[in-house]
């Protein structure tokens, strides 16, 4: 009677364990289809629409056919290294003190405010800086530059802290020992020391505003043309591909997916690049 | 430790030594002294910066408050001609929306996360878990495009009709089928949080310590049985913790909802009906608002968001800091 009811207890035990374990397999393989099925359509939409023009033209108006989005993708180019040259700075002096002087509390509060920056919606930003900067000076490179280096700071800054972590004490250690002054130790051996981890740092976060769209709606706004001055509005792939795609016109429509797999291709070459190089890079040190 | 006094003996004695010293040794903490403070008035930078935007967004939209008052976030209607602004409708959208998603991501996250970090073997762990990885990488506006010109038609065509025959008796699901709003904004945004609930659910399941599952297996438990009790009701605190922090990255999303909602300011108790969000009705409207008040209504919107999704975080990240702490130290 006993072992019955244990054999019994046992079947209603295993079979459990196999449905549960199935529905674990089930539920993961649902998480990895939509990227196959985002980026696979992606591809095949746009594929057949990136060509020569699109690389070197500008947009046609509504309702013609033809015409390219060199002017984003110059747009989005200018935004990005001026975004570049306001947030790496900032972010990795941000990342170096959080990791070389941040002990105790007032750090903790530092850090915890790097991270709320970095949950700051994307959008919020973009009205910060349209208070900030569009207010005054108007729709300008310098205003979207200015909210993708918001967005980088924490990311360039969280980055640079772990990767500063990484290295051992005893580096710092023998240089201070050499009678080096603390900011050579740490510009002139800790910085080159880790610049590989640090760039790979830098990518991460250009991939993430290279693709940045509500941020950029209005404060860079969108140009038809190229923008010949920092002051004056300028186009960015992400703000076009929105343009275009809600438009409704079947041509940009075309377009818009052109956009969307350049942009995609961009975002997965950055951080698969990256990620890749790193990967090697740890390979050949364990080796040796 | 050591590192720590060198600190101390930088900062401190730079000072008051600094006249007596030697030429050399002056220098040499002359530019530490610089290097330290240039450091640190940018790490404060960060706060000012935070600090910064709470107060020119609560500038830029106070004559919304004036004119409004605290019925501003309850009052259901806007409208830009006759001057009426609420937020109510789109804090609905925002949370209805956000609600979705989180119901659809939490399952398929935490059993990616189960999936890789306890069953998988290595060869098939890293593509999946890369997949999955990537989809965080894919921008919004992709998005956004995708759930427009494939979710929508789909929905229309295939889910909404099925969802309407089986459940159409409850109100949820009755309404014309557009494809587009409500419930396709709750599916992309569920697709675009899932790697943030998998990525730090993995992290959590890894702090476990593993002497926990061989305690579990050792007593006789069956493989989901130890999953069950070593690994989901010992990280129940940190996938909660998960939940929240993808919670916010939803309340926040913009182009991807944009695209999809339909950008309706009203409230319907139908998920097949359109919507509008505190990020939507932003990036449709600031850049074109008539009046100084719209301007100052939106902001007083863009104020709600930002605050409401620092609360959100705030409490997310505390509940993640806690399980780190508990489990210091005893990983694998």
């Amino acid at each position: 009677m006993g072992l019955q009811a244990t054999s019994f207890q046992d079947r209603k035990r295993k079979a459990i364990n196999i449905a549960a374990l199935g529905a674990v397999l089930g539920l993961a393989f649902l998480a990895a289809v939509p990227f196959v099925l985002v980026s696979g359509y992606i591809l095949v939409k746009g594929i057949g629409s990136v060509d020569w023009a699109f690389f070197t033209e500008l947009p046609k108006g509504p309702g013609e056919t033809g015409g390219g989005m060199a002017n984003a993708m110059a747009g989005t180019g200018v935004l990005v290294t001026m975004a570049c040259l306001l947030g790496i700075p900032w972010g990795m002096a941000t990342g170096i003190y959080l990791s070389e002087y941040g002990h105790g509390k007032t750090a903790s509060i530092l850090r915890f405010t790097v991270d709320l920056l970095t949950s700051v919606p994307s959008i919020i930003v973009g009205i910060f800086v349209y208070g900030l900067i569009v207010v005054h000076i108007g729709y300008s490179s310098y205003a979207g530059a200015a909210a993708l280096a918001i967005i980088m700071l924490p990311i360039v800054a969280r980055s640079t802290e772990e990767i500063m972590k990484l290295i051992p004490n005893s580096v710092r250690e023998a240089g201070l020992a050499l009678g080096l002054p603390r900011w050579k130790v740490i510009l002139r051996i800790l910085v080159p020391g880790c610049m590989g981890g640090l760039v790979t740092g830098f990518m991460l976060a250009i991939a993430r505003v290279a693709g940045e769209t509500a941020p950029l709606l209005f404060t860079a706004f969108g140009n038809q043309f190229y923008s010949t001055s920092l002051d004056q509005p300028i186009a960015s792939l992400p703000v076009q591909i929105y343009n275009f795609a809600k438009s409704g016109f079947p041509d940009l429509v075309r377009q818009s997916w052109a956009g969307a797999l350049v942009l995609v291709g961009l975002v997965f070459f950055l951080n698969f690049g990256t990620r890749s190089l790193l990967y090697l890079k740890n390979r050949k040190e364990i080796k040796s | 430790m050591q590192l720590e006094v060198a600190e101390k003996l930088t900062v401190k004695q730079a000072k008051p030594k600094a006249s007596s010293a030697p030429r050399r040794k002056l220098d040499i903490h002359f530019g530490d002294r610089v290097f330290y403070y240039i450091l640190k008035a940018s790490a404060w930078g960060v706060v000012g910066l935070l600090l910064l935007m709470v107060g020119l967004l609560l500038d830029m939209s106070w004559p919304a408050f004036v004119e409004f008052g605290p019925k501003f976030l309850i009052n259901p209607e806007w409208n830009p001609w006759t001057g009426e602004f609420g937020a109510l409708s789109f804090v609905y959208g925002t949370v209805v929306s956000s609600l979705i998603a989180v119901a659809l991501a939490l399952p398929v996250s935490v059993g990616v996360a189960l999936f890789l970090n306890e069953l998988a073997p290595t060869w098939l762990a890293r593509p999946v878990g890369f997949f999955v990885e990537m989809l965080a990488a894919i921008p919004s506006i992709v998005y956004g495009m995708w759930g427009l010109f494939v979710l929508a038609p789909f929905l229309r065509n295939y889910l909404q009709p099925f969802l309407h025959e089986t459940l159409g008796f409850l109100p949820l699901f009755q309404g014309p089928m557009l494809g587009y709003g409500m419930l396709a904004a709750g599916i992309i945004l569920a697709v675009m949080i899932t790697p943030t609930i998998a990525s730090i659910s993995r992290e959590v399941f890894k702090a476990i310590p593993l002497g926990y599952r061989e305690a579990a297996l050792g007593l006789g438990a069956t493989r989901w049985e130890m999953l069950k009790i070593a690994v989901l009701k010992t990280g129940a605190s940190g996938i909660i913790g998960a939940t929240i922090l993808g919670l916010g990255r939803a309340l926040g999303e913009t182009m991807a909802v944009t695209l999809v909602i339909g950008n309706k300011a009203h409230i319907s108790a139908s998920l097949f009906d359109t919507a509008q969000t505190m990020a939507s009705v932003l990036a449709n409207e600031y850049a074109e608002a008539d009046s100084d008040l719209q301007l100052a209504a939106l902001t007083a919107v863009g104020l709600t968001l930002f605050i409401v999704s620092l609360f959100i975080n705030s409490i997310a990240r505390y509940v993640v800091w806690q399980v780190d702490k508990k489990y210091a130290g005893m990983g694998r």
